[in-house]
């Protein structure tokens, strides 16, 4: 709590920082739309103006609140698609389209970690799938794994399989590397001591894995967890640009096409509100299970 | 020692052939229609020789990793062999169950293409690397390692400005394209500007974090040499950050290209790897788009590896750069 403070004011003062640079970039339009009816706007006039456009360059902060606000609440209570009046969650509101979004993100990342940790495990024990394999994964951390996705979508659209599943490949591959990669750490921290003396115990390897690889390894596991779920959301993003239909991605690229800058905010905003409530959650259960395996710091 | 040891490549298969029933069993579950195309792939007589092949390079590998001590070569040597049995395998599925072009290329495809667009991949290169990804990384780098030493000075800015920069460094900062592109336009400036936002605060969080690295004992002996702050922060804490500032500045190189390709996706001159992606996917130009993909492999591997060799030259007195 001793950066609560701190924190809040770096917060107020990004705050103050957006709204003047919201001003000083929507002034202009301001200033020519008075030009064209020909009228004098003051200084408060334009400031008054500047925060309460329609499509301005860049929307004031509770402009931006006010149309997340329209588009998940009043959209889903009061409107007539909404879920209250029609049963069925609106596909104008940001619910259901981050809805959609995190059920990709969920099971890409459910696939993605899965198949990291089994891998991990494999590269730990036999030392053939180590040096064949390890160095690829290493190196394919340095490619834009991102700039495939509209080709993997695209062509699995067009041999049949659509819906989450393509999202998912893609959110899962970006979720998978940072996995294996901690996790191969993690197995691995153990030190010769412990090693040994579970040989003395005459351990079986599988024994070793459960009793003392896999608990140490936890700390490895949830920090990559965390790098992990936080890629497999970009991943669904950008998988979803290519996408008609729903999800964060298509309402970006919708909102871009159409000048939509509100609407491309709010929508950053509840991706942003997805990846911190997702990496808090993995942190959440971070502390506790670290602190029942009495490993927390 | 009562049963008879199993051979050394019993365990590697056992696990290769349970991970493929697993994802075959997966992939079955998600989606129905995958469940008749495994089906018809796992009765097939190509997919024997296809796995007969994997096999035996995987058994070949095994028996020259399980040899005692496997030197450097060695350990290239399976690596390259498992890269090479990939692209094999790539290339004979293709020709043996001839997947159209519009699906998958083969790798000689894709090579004959790229040999054969060696002009068009290099101005898409120039647009996107050197112009978009490269100003950007550069940019973004330099302005979040000024705002640590800057904000270093403020134990409340530190306080303050970490938390927030570690949770920014966490949000899916790409979705910021489309804004950028309406500001800055759709040539390379827009570009370079989405990657400074990406590269910023990783880089922000590991150069604030690497001028804190230096110990009590060190900063007391620059103080008995009545060292000041500029002095001790040139002298002392900008060289103990290096550590902390290559491992951001590795970071960054893929956030770069990642931020410099995606970005073109929301709008681009006709020009540039992001958009020749995006076009050549929708007119089923698959081979071009394979090949622009090896060239963002390559190029991030490159980037990679030179900002890794300049590490290891500045920060060769660091532990985790001896013994190699």
């Amino acid at each position: 709590m001793r950066n609560a403070i701190p924190v809040l004011g770096v917060v107020a003062a990004i705050m103050v920082v957006w709204y003047l640079a919201a001003v000083w970039m929507n002034a202009q339009w301001t200033r020519d739309q008075a030009a064209r009816a020909g009228v004098e706007v003051s200084f408060a006039d334009i400031v008054a103006d500047t925060l309460a456009q329609d499509r301005p360059r860049l929307p004031a902060p509770h402009q931006v609140l006010l149309e997340l606000h329209a588009l998940t609440w009043t959209e889903e209570v009061h409107s007539r698609r909404g879920i209250v009046q029609s049963g069925s969650l609106s596909n104008r509101s940001l619910v259901h389209h981050g809805l959609v979004t995190l059920s990709a993100t969920f099971l890409g990342f459910a696939f993605g970690a899965g198949f990291g940790i089994l891998l991990a495990i494999g590269i730990v024990h036999d030392r053939a799938t180590d040096m064949s394999v390890m160095p690829w994964a290493i190196a394919s951390q340095t490619i834009p794994i991102v700039a495939i996705a509209p080709m993997i979508i695209v062509v699995l659209n067009s041999i049949g399989i659509s819906g989450l599943v393509p999202k998912a490949i893609i959110a899962a591959y970006l979720s998978f590397f940072p996995v294996v990669v901690g996790m191969v750490k993690g197995l691995r921290s153990p030190d010769a001591m412990q090693m040994d003396l579970l040989r003395t115990y005459s351990a079986s390897s599988f024994q070793a894995l459960w009793k003392l690889r896999m608990p140490a390894s936890m700390p490895y596991l949830f920090a990559s967890l965390k790098v992990g779920i936080a890629a497999s959301l970009v991943g669904t993003i950008v998988a979803e640009l290519p996408l008609g239909g729903a999800g964060l991605g298509t309402r970006l690229l919708a909102g871009s096409y159409y000048g939509q800058t509100i609407q491309i905010w709010a929508t950053l905003l509840v991706a942003a509100i997805l990846a911190a409530t997702m990496v808090g959650v993995i942190g959440a259960v971070q502390r506790m299970t670290l602190t029942r395996m009495g490993m927390a710091q | 020692m009562s049963a008879a040891p199993r051979p050394h490549w019993a365990r590697p298969v056992g696990v290769g052939l349970a991970a493929l029933a697993a994802l075959a069993a997966v992939a079955a579950l998600v989606s129905p229609g995958m469940r008749g195309t495994l089906a018809a792939i796992l009765t097939d007589p190509r997919s024997a020789a296809l796995a007969a092949i994997w096999v035996g390079i995987w058994l070949a590998n095994a028996w020259l990793a399980a040899r005692p001590p496997p030197s450097a070569l060695v350990r290239a040597l399976v690596t390259l062999l498992f890269g090479a049995t990939l692209l094999l395998l790539w290339e004979l599925a293709v020709r043996l169950y001839s997947v159209p072009a519009v699906l998958l290329p083969a790798p000689s495809a894709i090579a004959a293409r790229f040999a054969a667009s060696l002009d068009i991949l290099w101005i898409d290169f120039v647009q996107t690397i050197l112009k978009g990804a490269l100003s950007g990384y550069l940019i973004g780098c330099s302005a979040a390692f000024l705002t640590a030493v800057l904000i270093d000075r403020s134990p409340f800015l530190q306080r303050g400005l970490l938390p927030v920069g570690n949770f920014i460094a966490a949000l899916p900062i790409v979705g910021i394209a489309p804004i950028l592109v309406m500001w800055f336009g759709f040539d390379w400036q827009s570009k370079a500007a989405v990657v400074v936002v990406m590269v910023f605060f990783p880089m922000l969080v590991n150069s604030v974090e690497g001028l804190k690295a230096t110990e009590p004992m060190q900063r007391d002996l620059m103080a008995t040499y009545s060292a000041g702050y500029w002095q001790t922060l040139v002298k002392l804490r900008i060289p103990a950050a290096m550590p902390f500032v290559f491992n951001g500045l590795k970071i960054a190189t893929t956030l770069a290209l990642i931020g410099a390709i995606v970005a073109e996706f929301f709008g681009s001159p006709t020009r540039g790897m992001g958009f020749r992606i995006s076009t050549e996917v929708g007119r089923l130009g698959l081979d071009m788009v394979w090949a622009e993909i090896a060239v963002a492999a390559l190029a991030g591997s490159a980037f990679y590896g030179l900002v890794a060799f300049i590490e290891k030259r500045v920060t060769f007195w660091h532990p985790s750069q001896r013994g190699r």
